[in-house]
């Protein structure tokens, strides 16, 4: 159960905006980054009905990120616009985590990544959308459905890849080592977190770890793959340090506005 | 890869609390479970539905079109079968 107080928050929407800026971005990244690499999908899914699957996901996570990116920069007050934060940045000031970065990969791979990302994005935003920060509550809040939606695709593909052929076995295993090492990252707060979660703006992920475990357990069960013990976490990604990935992937997706500054459509 | 299709599958959605399912669409699926999902995605996208069902296709059993006359012209003539040759009394309202 869930027992995340907010009891000890001293800050309402009247949160510092500077301490607040960083955290929003870092949202923002996250979500812009994996709907970007779901977008790399469309056209190319295993079967069309999971082609749109994840191309909604991908408009679900870019409708998210726009709504952080819009606070961000009213947070940040310096007259960028949401696409400025998006589109005008270099990859060492990208916060996004590791884990949305990664490539697609095959099938199995994007269902890992988004199993893994979606398990923490629904603890995240259910504690969020209680938060002392109306702004950032009323985000989550909306979003919290979404992601409610996305868990249960991504569990479902893992129950099923797992529990289906001896080869859609064996790509979950294989996406499973490849991809768990990334998962420690999101729970691990950056310098900007904490200073969020002492003013309990931010929830202790201390306190989301549990139900998320739990749940990961209990789907890796159904599936018959084996949990990943001992898995040192990869990080870097939340304080800029970057996997060679998201250089190719921002090139791509900034590519319209650094060659047409300003456009527009 | 296995080349094994997945079956095809019939979507109704129903638009309103009340009103019934219409039939909107196929789509595959493994499953029933993995149908309603699919058609989740693929046919309420854009606020169509409060409620899915779906039904595997090879449930549906049609009329087969080379025996419309035979089931359907017969019927053409009968209009007393409308129920429009009572008299109505006035005191029954809403009719």
């Amino acid at each position: 159960m869930l027992t995340q107080d907010f009891t000890n928050a001293t800050a309402t929407s009247a949160t510092e905006p500077s301490l607040l800026f960083p955290f929003v971005l870092q949202l923002a990244d996250t979500s812009l980054i994996l709907a970007h690499r779901l977008s790399e999908w469309c056209g190319h899914g295993p079967i069309l009905e999971q082609d749109l699957a994840m191309a909604n996901i991908a408009l679900d996570l870019l409708g998210e990120a726009r709504s952080y990116y819009q606070y961000a920069a009213e947070l940040e007050g310096k007259g960028r616009t949401e696409d400025d934060l998006a589109y005008l940045r270099s990859a060492v000031e990208y916060r996004n985590p590791l884990l949305v970065e990664q490539p697609n990969g095959d099938f199995a791979h994007t269902v890992v990544r988004q199993f893994l990302f979606d398990n923490y994005h629904y603890h995240l935003l259910k504690a969020l959308k209680d938060g002392p920060d109306t702004h950032l509550a009323g985000i989550a809040e909306k979003s919290f459905k979404e992601a409610a939606y996305h868990l249960k695709w991504s569990s479902e593909w893992i129950i099923r890849l797992g529990d289906g052929t001896a080869e859609s076995w064996q790509r979950l295993d294989k996406a499973i080592a490849a991809l768990w090492r990334f998962a420690g990252e999101l729970t691990t707060p950056a310098p900007a977190e904490t200073a969020l979660q002492e003013i309990g703006v931010v929830p202790d992920y201390a306190t989301l770890l549990p139900a998320m475990q739990a749940y990961a357990a209990q789907v890796l069960a159904e599936a018959t793959v084996p949990e990943p013990t001992a898995v040192f976490a990869q990080q870097g990604g939340k304080i800029g340090r970057h996997s060679e990935h998201l250089g190719y992937l921002l090139s791509e997706l900034q590519y319209m506005q650094r060659t047409y500054p300003g456009m527009t459509w | 890869m296995t080349q094994q299709e997945w079956p095809l599958w019939e979507v109704f959605i129903r638009s309103k609390q009340g009103l019934d399912h219409k039939h909107v669409g196929s789509l595959h699926a493994a499953d029933a479970a993995m149908a309603v999902q699919n058609a989740r995605d693929v046919y309420t996208r854009r606020l169509e539905g409060v409620s899915i069902w779906v039904v595997e296709s090879k449930h549906i059993h049609a009329s087969n079109p080379d025996d419309a006359e035979a089931f359907f012209d017969p019927a053409a003539d009968k209009v007393y079968r409308h129920p429009t040759f009572y008299e109505v009394p006035d005191s029954i309202k809403h009719m």
